[in-house]
């Protein structure tokens, strides 16, 4: 109980952070939006999973990637290829000039399915590539930087470039990738129909729990001896390292972990959108990943969350209601939250949010309006007895 | 012992609220199932889409055809709309992002139940659309002319698929110029690709000719340098360009630099409109030949009218490429198939449009006819650019139906 209750939850305080947000998103939104709005809402949740990777690898490791939509595009990617080889069975494929391999890449004169695609037509391979390409793929980039100290502005340079030379190799590779359109038209997984209603509102629920899961399992991390050895990392490396510790193995760690849950991130966008393309994996998407947690709070793993939603929540109604001139709105958006609350949203809660969480920790509020009131009636009664 | 009582206690409160969302949610559901076939209409208004870049980089090629599909709704709308209903515009940015396409395109059938949505320019944003549209047995009327290998029952193609524009065009760069070598030169995507596969096996098999260079340059490439060098050393007879957007500009910039002028070089593109010249400069692209079906120099009076009346709402200094007049038939072909049908229901309209005879008359390129695999009939023409921004019309084929999937060439 203790356990779950200081390392998952993060104590008190942080039980009712999520309360809030798990009030918000299991209860409050699905019931007061119609499944459109829902159904965007939980595009805005894949997200998410990028900033909370981003609080890890940035606000604790205090390494920035203005990659991580590298990660997100290939967990998404991943999914991609599974839904897309369900998709393109042999009888609605029929009108191709080899049915049975993906319309792209038989536009693109390929006779038969690339030997990379072969596994993806299993599912289990698919869960476990899903995360672990994305894995694999930040050790190797992670192992020959961080062994190589390489770090700060350089290391973000380099994860921007990569974001760039990933989606270059998508787009030109188009035969085997789809290209700039991405993998389009996904329909069914396992033979259920994703973009049903009734699905909508499961993969709705479903990314909304593997998120809590993802915040769960960060806490524990950054609650542990390495969270703390992170921090330290942030702060001072110097000493870190000189107190015997291989500063370069953790940041591998946390890169290779923050990649992984990204990725999930990615798969679910896939899942819910019904296409990846690679304008998910360049150096936008990763910028506004930063963005969103930079706007939350990077600090805070419940405060990226609600970045992400305010973001893109404001992308979208300003896009609906002024669509000429809607980027103004949103550069104004992102001028006032940095120069208003530059710790974020979660800093504005850090701020005057104790005052709520006191109230509802202590169940105080009764208690104040209780003694307020009995106050009240006492002086009365002295008045009265005077 | 009191935090577990609190925990407890939330459990209750998740539990019975989640039930309640529950029952909420299935009220949404089946409230909106009966109203699937409910489309935004009135008496007196029927509601439209347009759904097009207003930001991002291809806000410059998609404004004109969002401009021409207000003006012809315009029109509609002054000669007394549609089976007696004006037609009320909701517009959405496409931002040049394909997911937001997809966003978009749900928002307009799913939420304001659109009977129609003009919009899409590139093929991997009407790529992004297409499933929505689809899966909510939408209508889209998609404007450019593209690679085609695609017919879906919800979408009207009022572009050019990549048949019509490229054969008749190299038949007459063949018979005018005797050209005999081609260098192909593209951006990296799946129309140049798809374009350029069709030509080369025109070229090779019904022409005779041969192709002396291929190749393709990324999205937003900006250096030619190396390409124009390969082009020195093999001296083709005729540049096959399919280069698009900002690349555009330093293509025809670097080729003028390097002294490949029209003196001397024959060179066709298949990516060059009004729209695109602004950019590029007139100057820098003089006697370069352009394939396409729409020229806003074109002498017939339904174009003269057409520009009159564009330059009327648009202002003087605007100019009017390809897509923009395709995309300009989009409303006055759906008012069309909407009549015949004597309802907006999209089954209905879609029915009377895959009957093959849908004429336009007053189409400011000539005339077109909707084809049952939902392409337009349409005829090529082959000009000429001029300093001024303007081309003038040298070649112009019969009228050629459209293959979507053409034996052959795939």
């Amino acid at each position: 109980m203790n356990f779950i209750q200081e390392r998952l939850l993060g104590g008190k305080n942080g039980m009712i952070g999520i309360a809030i947000l798990a009030a918000l998103i299991f209860i409050i939104l699905p019931a007061t939006l119609d499944l459109f709005r829902l159904n965007l809402v939980g595009k805005y949740l894949t997200y998410a999973f990028a900033a909370v990777s981003l609080v890890l690898l940035w606000g604790y490791g205090g390494i920035l990637s203005l990659g991580q939509g590298v990660f997100f595009g290939l967990g998404g990617y991943a999914m991609a290829m599974f839904l897309k080889l369900e998709a393109s069975d042999p009888e609605s494929t029929k009108i191709q000039s080899t049915p049975g391999i993906p319309d792209f890449m038989d536009w693109n004169q390929l006779t038969e399915l690339p030997w990379f695609w072969e596994p993806f037509s299993s599912f289990g391979f698919t869960t476990l590539a899903v995360i672990l390409v994305p894995g694999i793929f930040a050790f190797i980039i992670g192992y020959s930087m961080f062994k190589r100290r390489v770090g700060g502005v350089y290391f973000a340079i380099i994860t921007q470039i990569i974001a760039l030379i990933l989606t270059v190799l998508i787009v030109g590779q188009q035969g085997y990738t789809g290209g700039i359109n991405g993998i389009t038209d996904l329909k069914t997984l396992n033979g259920w129909d994703i973009r049903d209603d009734s699905s909508k509102y499961i993969l709705y629920f479903v990314n909304a729990i593997l998120l809590f899961g993802v915040i769960f399992l960060s806490r524990y991390v950054l609650t542990s001896k390495f969270g703390r050895l992170l921090l330290a990392m942030k702060d001072k490396e110097d000493r870190v390292r000189f107190s015997g510790y291989d500063v370069s193995n953790f940041k591998i760690f946390v890169f290779v972990l923050s990649a992984m849950i990204a990725a999930i991130g990615g798969a679910m966008f896939t899942l819910q959108v019904g296409f990846m393309s690679p304008s998910f994996v360049g150096i936008v998407p990763s910028i506004e990943m930063v963005i969103f947690a930079a706007v939350g709070g990077r600090m805070s793993l419940i405060g990226v969350v609600y970045g992400t939603l305010l973001v893109n929540f404001g992308k979208t109604m300003f896009s609906e209601t002024f669509p000429e001139f809607w980027l103004f709105l949103m550069g104004g958006l992102f001028i006032a939250v940095v120069m208003y609350f530059p710790n974020g949203l979660a800093g504005l809660w850090d701020k005057h949010g104790y005052k709520l969480t006191n109230c509802i920790k202590n169940l105080q509020c009764v208690n104040v309006a209780k003694a307020f009131i009995d106050s009240k009636r006492k002086t009365k009664v002295d008045v009265a007895n005077d | 012992m009191k935090s577990k009582f609190l925990l407890s206690k939330w459990r209750n409160v998740l539990g019975v609220a989640l039930g309640v969302t529950m029952a909420a949610n299935l009220n949404i559901a089946t409230a909106a199932g009966a109203n699937t076939t409910g489309l935004a209409v009135t008496d007196k208004e029927v509601t439209v889409g347009i759904l097009h870049s207003l930001t991002g980089t291809m806000a410059i090629s998609e404004t004109g055809a969002q401009e021409a599909e207000k003006l012809a709704i315009k029109q509609i709308n002054e000669s007394g709309g549609i089976l007696g209903r004006q037609i009320k515009i909701i517009q959405e940015d496409g931002a040049s992002d394909w997911p937001t396409f997809a966003e978009k395109s749900r928002k307009l059938l799913v939420k304001d139940k659109v009977a129609a949505v003009f919009g899409c320019w590139t093929s991997a944003s009407r790529k992004a659309a297409l499933p929505v549209f689809e899966k909510e047995n939408g209508l889209l009327y998609y404007p450019t002319f593209y690679e085609g290998l695609e017919q879906s029952k919800n979408v009207i193609y009022t572009g050019q698929e990549a048949t019509q524009q490229i054969l008749a065009g190299l038949d007459w760069v063949k018979k005018e110029k005797k050209a005999k070598t081609f260098y192909l030169i593209g951006s990296d995507y799946i129309w140049p690709r798809t374009s350029m596969k069709i030509a080369r096996k025109h070229i090779e098999k019904v022409l005779g000719g041969k192709v002396v260079g291929e190749e393709y340059k990324p999205l937003g490439n900006t250096q030619f340098g190396s390409t124009i060098n390969k082009i020195r050393l093999k001296k083709p007879d005729v540049i096959y360009a399919a280069v698009v957007g900002g690349s555009n500009v330093a293509w025809f910039k670097q080729l003028k630099a390097a002294g490949i002028t029209s003196k001397k070089q024959t060179l066709l593109t298949i990516s060059v409109t009004e729209d695109e010249v602004l950019g590029i400069g007139g100057e820098n692209l003089e006697g370069f030949y352009s394939i396409m079906k729409y020229f806003q120099s074109q002498d017939n009076p339904n174009n003269k009218k057409f520009v009159k009346a564009f330059k009327e709402m648009w202002g003087d200094d605007s100019v009017i490429g390809d897509v923009t007049q395709a995309a300009y038939l989009g409303p006055w072909l759906w008012k069309a198939a909407v009549e015949r049908a004597g309802s907006f229901d999209v089954d209905k309209v879609v029915a009377e449009s895959e009957k093959g005879d849908i004429e336009l008359k007053t189409a400011p390129e000539g005339y077109v006819k909707l084809h049952k695999n939902h392409h337009l009939w349409s005829k090529a023409r082959v000009a000429k650019w001029k300093k001024d921004g303007q081309a003038e019309v040298v070649f112009t084929s019969d009228l050629i139906e459209p293959d979507p999937f053409p034996k052959g060439y795939q």
